[in-house]
């Protein structure tokens, strides 16, 4: 466990839940990210969606701005990222949330209907890398 | 335009703004926990790997915090910007919730990426984050041409 990091990752999801609560204190709005992107597609275009993906964008720009470290992958084969980008889009407008939607805002409002959502797939997660990475031998 | 008028457009900007603030800070805590970080986030998905807990941790974090604080922004009658609070009402537990998440946690645990890491790892402009949320957005028309009734 030498690469855990719990100073960082409690401050940085503190930082994704106030951002939640503030999403709802200022226009009423759940921050699931999978259904704001699917709502921001097609017509009448709601400016609340785009300017909070906009502002998603914003800070990845002002962390490289920062010159803090980005992580970039070319590992991952081509084919596998346009396979789990289908899934991911797939799937979180069928299941309706993601793991803001129902992971953080469901699970904080105490919605079973998220649990339910959040065990299902955190455990096909799982078994998808485990299965990738030692199965198929896939390196990600 | 009359003095409610001018209030109405004001209030429409602000609700804009903090829309994008929340995006914002929203992204910086994505980028701040490292979930940003596709590696990281299979570092923990990767139980039989060099397990890494953080990822609960950054749940946990978020939850403690909206756990309270939804619960204070909901005693309000309404939202600063808005005229209501947006809730979802389904409480039942159906087939395509539970079939799309398993579907949503396959890409998940393939690539790393859920939605908003993707979203806030498209600044960087890496081809893998272009072609991701690029086939994200194909998922979801698919799924829209294939069970086209309002949600």
């Amino acid at each position: 466990m030498h690469n855990f990091t719990p100073v960082s990752a409690l401050l940085g999801g503190a930082l994704i839940g106030l951002a939640s609560v503030w999403l709802l204190a200022a226009i009423g709005r759940i921050a699931g990210i999978s259904t704001i992107l699917h709502g921001s597609v097609g017509l009448p275009v709601e400016g609340w969606r785009v300017a909070f993906l906009a502002g998603l964008v914003l800070a990845g720009l002002a962390w490289q701005a920062a010159g803090a470290p980005l992580h970039l992958r070319t590992s991952l084969p081509g084919p596998w990222v346009i396979a789990a980008g289908l899934l991911v889009g797939f799937g979180t407008r069928m299941g309706s949330g993601c793991t803001s939607g129902h992971g953080v805002c469901g699970l904080g409002r105490l919605s079973v209907r998220s649990l339910v959502a959040v065990a299902s797939f955190m455990g096909a997660g799982m078994l998808a890398a485990y299965a990738l990475r030692h199965v198929l031998g896939v390196a990600s | 335009m009359n003095a409610s008028d001018a209030d109405a457009v004001r209030g429409r900007i602000a609700g804009l703004a903090f829309s994008l603030g929340a995006g914002f800070v929203f992204g910086t805590g994505l980028w701040i926990s490292g979930m940003a970080n596709p590696r990281k986030v299979l570092g923990f998905l990767d139980v039989t790997g060099d397990w890494d807990p953080s990822l609960m941790l950054v749940m946990g974090g978020a939850l403690a915090v909206v756990l309270f604080g939804y619960r204070a922004v909901l005693r309000r009658a309404e939202p600063l910007f808005a005229k209501r609070f947006y809730l979802p009402a389904r409480k039942e537990i159906d087939l395509p919730l539970v079939a799309g998440s398993l579907i949503f946690g396959a890409g998940w645990g393939i690539a790393g990426y859920c939605p908003g890491p993707a979203l806030t790892a498209l600044s960087t402009l890496s081809t893998e984050s272009v072609m991701f949320v690029l086939a994200m957005l194909a998922g979801g028309l698919v799924h829209r041409i294939v069970s086209p009734e309002p949600r």
